[in-house]
């Protein structure tokens, strides 16, 4: 037994050992060794001498957006290979006046609403029960899991031949990608759900509906929050091909469109609001995981 | 000594007709052939405090569970005590629910929020009542954990080794604790220990468990409170280490 061991009544569990704490053979003295490196611990609340953090993080796009004008501005940029950021801003004020923008918004968005409905609602029942019963995982897994490889931008010859070109094909494509997903992450996540806290629901009376309401369902949401995420990501995704089958409405319409007659701003405006769309989407996912995992000791970064 | 204050207000429920909260007749587990326990019999009265001690991997964890309906892999004849709660080494707390929640989680009705903060200032948590189990320190945790058995107003209570992860000081208090909630109460305990001087603070009767099966039964006769100075603790708890094997003189 070692120098260091503690009597027997006060030894820690074994399995949860003290740290071992470094041999310092030698008389301690007050004054740190200069022999030692070390090093100050700093807190992480201000770093005095450094401008706040959202003005660094908006600094480089602005730089960016002014260096793309410039281009622009010297001809080094012609407008027929991407129009001047100026531009772009009144093409969209343009086509905002008109109502044209806000129509393919909200088409555009009335699909993804429609293909995510379908595909989340059926991710959740699907993973639910497969998750939950013997029975429904060995029924619904396997082919899930076969489906699964197939990519779904690869059905859309399919999906024309069956729904035709109106609006069926679009929203079935972003259904079908948006269930895949979302299906692997709830199911990954009611499996995993830790076999303990099960258990200790058990020894406190649940049953079987209350352990899957209180303890499966419950800590199967973090895995299926980064399900949705990544389902929403995708969902976008999905939309850009899907509004490319012959479209006559909607942001995809109004790029095609402008693709026939070389306007690289309404492209642009076209891509802007796509990336504006998903970062709305995401930011709705971040709210829900503040709401919804404010129980988690989670790792913010530094 | 305050005995039955809580208790006293309400009926107390109907121990088994007998005054036994555990039966247990030639009970055998085995794990891949090999009988972890083998033919053991235990027999524990209501309102007793029993410890059990063993070497490590000798199946207390496997006979606490068991005892608390968690294992039905086995042969031989088990009877306890309806109302159990359980307290395991890890608090176990459920993550996603306020620390209140935790504890009268299971409970028939709805969420009493009263009734476990009265369960929580018994423990001294009556501050903490509002938090996610996150935010508790490891002693906090598990006299929450505590909270949430004792809620449950149980006749047995079964505890694995629920102070080994705690340090020194929070151990010692939450012995003392562990000793007065149970002279409030009046449940049986059956407390799975490493630690033969816990044992020796706590227990009427202290369980060494070998081979399989209950080895030594050694009935702990101090007069409570213990004082872990005084001489018959002290040769109590040598000799308890001896029969463990371990030779300390
Ligand atoms: N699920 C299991 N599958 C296979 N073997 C198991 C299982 N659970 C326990 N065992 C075995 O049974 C034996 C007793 O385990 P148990 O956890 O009851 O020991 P213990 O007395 O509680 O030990 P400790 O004091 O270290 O906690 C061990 O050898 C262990 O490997
Ligand atoms: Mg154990």
């Amino acid at each position: 037994m070692s120098l260091h061991q503690p009597p027997a009544g006060l030894r820690s569990d074994p399995a949860e050992p003290h740290p071992a704490e470094p041999d310092t053979a030698g008389p301690r003295t007050g004054t740190p060794d200069p022999a030692v490196p070390a090093e100050t611990v700093r807190s992480t609340g201000r770093r005095r001498g450094r401008p706040p953090r959202w003005l660094i993080k908006t600094a480089s796009p602005v730089a960016l957006v002014l260096l793309w004008q410039l281009a622009s501005a010297t001809g080094a940029l012609p407008e027929e290979t991407l129009a001047a950021p100026g531009t772009i801003v009144t093409t969209a004020a343009g086509l905002a006046e008109t109502g044209e923008l806000q129509d393919a918004v909200l088409t555009s968005l009335s699909r993804v609403l429609a293909g995510l409905g379908i595909g989340i609602g059926a991710a959740v029942v699907l993973a639910t029960v497969s998750g939950l019963f013997r029975l429904g995982e060995d029924l619904i897994d396997a082919p899930v899991q076969m489906l699964r490889t197939v990519p779904t931008i690869g059905l859309i010859p399919l999906l024309i031949i069956w729904f035709g070109i109106g609006e069926e094909p679009k929203i079935a494509l972003i259904a079908l990608t948006v269930t895949f997903p979302l299906y692997m992450n709830i199911y990954g996540g009611i499996r995993n759900v830790d076999s303990a806290l099960i258990e200790a629901g058990r020894t406190l009376g649940l049953g079987r509906f209350g352990t899957v309401r209180h303890i499966v369902l419950p800590g199967a949401m973090p895995s299926a929050l980064v399900g949705l995420r990544y389902a929403l990501g995708s969902a976008w995704l999905a939309l850009v091909f899907g509004e490319t089958i012959n479209a006559s409405s909607g942001i995809g319409y109004l790029m095609n469109n402008a693709r026939e007659f070389f306007q690289t701003d309404v492209i642009v405006v076209c891509l802007v609001l796509y990336a504006f769309l998903g970062l709305l989407a995401d930011l709705i996912v971040r709210v829900l995981e503040r709401v919804l995992l404010a129980w988690r000791p989670a790792f913010s970064g530094t | 000594m305050a005995s039955g204050l809580q208790r006293n207000l309400t009926p107390a429920p109907a121990a088994p007709a007998d005054g036994t909260v555990v039966r247990v007749r030639g009970l055998t587990r085995a794990f891949d052939g090999r009988a972890v326990i083998d033919g053991l019999s235990l027999d524990v009265a209501s309102g007793e405090f029993v410890a059990l001690l063993g070497a490590s991997g000798c199946g207390k964890s496997t006979l606490l569970r068991v005892l608390a309906d968690l294992d039905h892999d086995i042969t031989g004849e088990v009877t306890v005590a309806r109302r159990r709660a359980v307290g395991f080494q890890a608090p176990r707390l459920i993550p996603w629910k306020r620390v209140w929640r935790n504890v009268v989680l299971g409970l028939p009705g709805r969420p009493d929020r009263n009734r476990a903060v009265r369960a929580l200032e018994e423990v001294g948590l009556g501050h903490r009542v509002d938090v996610w189990p996150k935010v508790l320190s490891g002693g906090e945790a598990q006299r929450a954990a505590l909270a949430r058995a004792l809620v449950r107003d149980p006749d047995l209570l079964l505890l694995d080794e629920p102070f080994s992860a705690l340090d020194a000081l929070t151990r010692i208090k939450a012995q003392d604790l562990v000793a007065e909630l149970w002279q409030r109460h009046g449940c049986a305990v059956v407390l799975v220990t490493h630690d033969v001087e816990e044992a020796v603070l706590l227990a009427d009767r202290v369980l060494v468990m070998r081979d399989g099966v209950i080895a030594q039964d050694q009935p702990i006769g101090l007069p409570r409170p213990r004082r872990r100075s005084a001489p018959e603790f002290v040769a109590l708890r040598a000799d308890l280490l001896a029969m463990l094997g371990v030779d300390r003189h």
